[in-house]
């Protein structure tokens, strides 16, 4: 029972990263149409905005140690933040360590740029094309923007760790009256699950209870009539693809505590998520939340020892096994509006 | 009136006759005088260096072009010479090979097989690469070496760790430096018992694919030997990026040992996972916790950052070596200084074992006096040699291994720089890592004959 235990728990951190991916996904399907295969690449370039201002905010300067010797024999180099000198060792060391959560600040205007000038200096020449050149020009672009972190970053990934205060473990089973070390978890992974919940609460919020959300919801539904309203519904869903850019890069700056980021890691998300949002059903924001905490559980279930011994492989093929019984018996998804993906 | 019989038809066919016949014991000579592929008829002579440029090891694939690079740079007369000052054969003189000037092409294998042999294949058949080396991966380094097996070119690999590459898989075209799975259990086992006792219990997580297989097996037995005891080995998928669901069950296992034997970003991912689900911190049957890591790699090691600090595993080389241990281990200067001085940083393990492969394959045809690849392999087959870095090192002529000490390393607990993450513990003699050819672990494979194609 414990061992199920943690691997739901298990399962709810990984599905919160697939459910903020498909969240973002299923929203620029659902307002502009567009199948976007450059959504991974956004939740890898949010992981490096927590990368990018925890360089800035170690920036350094060299002092020499003469009495050290470098691998040349030189006098070693060390290097001393400059924040150290303006805010003082102490207040300067807890600001580095807590870059990743400062970075939630840095990541919401860089990534809804990039999102707005992703959208309208791409995205929208292709609104009336065919999915498959929507598919093929995200996927297209989403190797340039890998590409072009691999060029400044680099191939290895870098390691980019929580604050010191949620570093640890706890004994969860403790807790809930199991033997001690039964179900350990992380701090982080508790934090990275909160502020999933958190963030997909205010996209409901803000879709559900202001004028902007009201008016993006009706574009959903009839975006020719909220047009004919005198309603400019494409600046509204550029919004939205800039808030959606923004979600899938959040998700990436708190993913980074959890693996080191590299510029490949969208690609390793992004087939999971579209897998999510075609079980969740294509346009529906509550579909693909389900979905992606429901295949997540199901993939780490799916990881368990015994279950593995009595399917093997079960384990690498779950979460497609699912999207299969789902496009077969329910082609819209589990929560999927009557009638898209059924024709 | 006279007439003429020179047409402009007659004309052209007394000349393609004439020409025909001409030509023809031109082509029969050169054909007989190309004996083996890609013999350099020039005054210069090509090396292909295959490694990979794109991809997830791409940063490992750099360092080891600048290691080629270097090595090119020394052949040639140029730089400070590096290991060529301390290389024990004195038959390369900074003239290049036999004379002839060191050109390199590079190809990149993306750590894809068939990606890698597209890349050789164009350096063999359309630059005249006359050698290949390079790579970061076993299956990579297996498949590339069967092509140049039919090509009839020398394979000296670069960054190969599977037993398979020379066992099962082994050719007689191909040779190895870098040490391999079974010197990894070999030299780790003595350390981890003599470290963490004899009563222990451990748990495997494996990469499911074949370095994984060998490099699980080597521990397996190796520890086993000395007492340990194995409670569980679970594969992993190798394109598994969170390791949570697999690192979770392993502290209520009643293990109190995890091996990850994971390489490059999967060592990274595991290992943080490990770290973070307090395995490091934890307790189990009244002991340390403690995680083992079979193939360290400086650059993954980099990747993740502190996680590393105090964990055990093996290495082919380090640059630390010389100053540490002595002048046993001579050449490991020149070559940090020769490195360091370029690039600014110190060379990784994969630089190393590139660096050294291009110089013993310079110094082989030079002992052997031609390209021929028969001639260089019967110049490697039982070369003995030293002052590479490694200390004395033999090419075993029955599976074309290199035999050498082996180190036990550890990641460093307050490093000082990026570059200084892990501490030599030991160097597990030769003699200690040293197998028997027909040893079961690297069955099923024929060396056969040495081919030089054309």
């Amino acid at each position: 029972m414990d061992a199920i235990i943690l691997q739901i728990l298990n399962g709810l951190d990984k599905g919160s990263a697939y459910a903020l991916i498909a969240l973002g996904l299923t929203l620029i399907f659902g307002t502009l149409g567009v199948v976007n295969f450059a959504h991974g690449a956004l939740f890898m370039l949010g992981a490096f905005c927590a990368v990018t201002l925890s360089r800035i905010i170690s920036l350094s300067y060299i002092v020499l140690d003469d009495t050290k010797k470098d691998f040349l024999g030189n006098p070693t180099k060390i290097e001393v933040p400059y924040i150290y000198d303006w805010l003082g060792a102490d207040t300067g060391a807890a600001i580095i360590d807590w870059s990743v959560p400062l970075s939630i600040l840095f990541a919401i205007p860089v990534m809804i740029l990039i999102g707005v000038i992703m959208e309208r200096g791409l995205i929208k020449h292709f609104y009336k094309r065919p999915h498959a050149d929507q598919i093929l020009v995200t996927f297209g672009l989403a190797i340039v923007l890998q590409e072009v972190i691999k060029y400044y970053f680099g191939a290895n990934p870098i390691p980019t760790p929580a604050p010191e205060a949620f570093s640890g473990s706890f004994d969860f089973g403790v807790l809930v009256g199991f033997d001690p070390n039964s179900i350990i978890y992380p701090y982080w992974r508790l934090v990275y699950f909160a502020f999933s919940m958190v963030l997909i609460a205010g996209v409901f919020a803000f879709l559900q209870f202001t004028t902007f959300g009201m008016v993006v919801r009706a574009g959903m539904a009839d975006r020719e009539t909220v047009g004919l309203l005198g309603i400019n519904i494409d600046k509204r869903f550029t919004v939205m693809f800039g808030i959606a850019a923004a979600v899938a890069g959040l998700a990436g700056v708190m993913y980074t505590p959890i693996n080191p980021p590299n510029y490949h890691m969208g690609m390793d998300f992004l087939v999971l998520s579209f897998v999510v949002v075609v079980v969740g059903g294509m346009g529906s924001l509550p579909g693909a939340v389900a979905a992606g905490f429901l295949l997540g559980v199901l993939e780490s279930l799916a990881s368990m020892g015994w279950v593995i011994d009595l399917i093997p492989g079960i384990n690498q093929v779950i979460i497609y096994l699912v999207a299969i019984v789902i496009l077969l018996t329910r082609p819209r998804g589990l929560l999927g509006r009557k009638g898209v993906m059924e024709e | 009136m006279s007439t003429s019989n020179f047409t402009r038809r007659g004309v052209l066919k007394s000349g393609a006759v004439a020409g025909a016949g001409l030509a023809l014991p031109t082509i029969f000579t050169a054909r007989s005088a190309a004996a083996f592929t890609n013999d350099p008829m020039g005054s210069s002579v090509t090396l292909g260096f295959n490694v990979p440029q794109t991809g997830a090891y791409a940063d490992e694939g750099m360092d080891e072009l600048r290691a080629f690079e270097l090595a090119v740079e020394h052949l040639n007369g140029g730089g400070d010479g590096g290991m060529l000052n301390t290389f024990s054969s004195k038959a390369l003189g900074g003239n290049g090979i036999l004379g002839k000037e060191v050109k390199y092409v590079t190809g990149d294998t993306q750590t894809k097989s068939d990606a890698a042999r597209a890349a050789a294949q164009s350096m063999i058949q359309k630059d005249g690469a006359v050698m290949i080396s390079g790579g970061s991966s076993s299956g990579v380094a297996v498949a590339v070496q069967a092509l140049c097996q039919e090509a009839g070119i020398i394979f000296m690999a670069g960054l190969t760790h599977a037993n398979d590459t020379t066992g099962k898989d082994k050719k007689a075209n191909g040779f190895r430096h870098f040490f391999n799975s079974y010197m990894s259990g070999a030299a780790l086992a003595p350390i981890l018992t003599s470290q963490y006792g004899t009563d222990r219990k451990a748990y495997h997580l494996t990469a499911d694919y074949n370095w994984g297989y060998t490099t699980e097996q080597a521990i397996r037995e190796s520890t086993e030997a000395l007492g340990w005891e194995t409670i569980n080995t679970v594969l992993t998928p190798l394109t598994q990026t969170d390791f949570s669901s697999y690192i979770a069950p392993v502290l209520n296992s009643g293990a109190d040992i995890l091996v990850l034997n994971h390489y490059g970003g999967n060592m990274v991912n595991s290992l943080t996972n490990a770290v973070q689900f307090g395995l490091r911190a934890a307790e189990a049957n009244g002991k340390k916790f403690e995680i083992v890591v079979p193939l360290y790699s400086e650059l993954m090691a980099r990747g993740a950052g502190k996680n590393i600090s105090g964990i055990l595993g093996s290495q082919n080389w380090d640059w630390k070596l010389e100053n540490q241990l002595g002048a046993r281990y001579s050449g490991t200067n020149a070559f940090v200084q020769s490195f360091g001085t370029k690039f600014g940083f110190p060379p990784s393990q994969a630089a190393h074992t590139c660096y050294v492969q291009t110089l013993l394959y310079a110094d082989a045809v030079t002992r052997a006096g031609s390209f021929n690849p028969c001639a260089v392999v019967e110049a490697l087959e039982g070369f003995e040699f030293d002052g590479l870095g490694n200390g004395p090192t033999l090419y075993r002529a029955e599976d074309h291994q290199c035999f050498k000490d082996v180190l036990v390393v550890r990641g460093k607990e307050n490093p000082e720089n990026e570059f200084d993450l892990v501490e030599i513990v030991e160097v597990t003699p030769v003699a200690q890592v040293t197998y028997a050819p027909d040893h079961p672990q690297f069955a099923g494979g024929n060396l056969g004959a040495c081919n030089p194609g054309a």
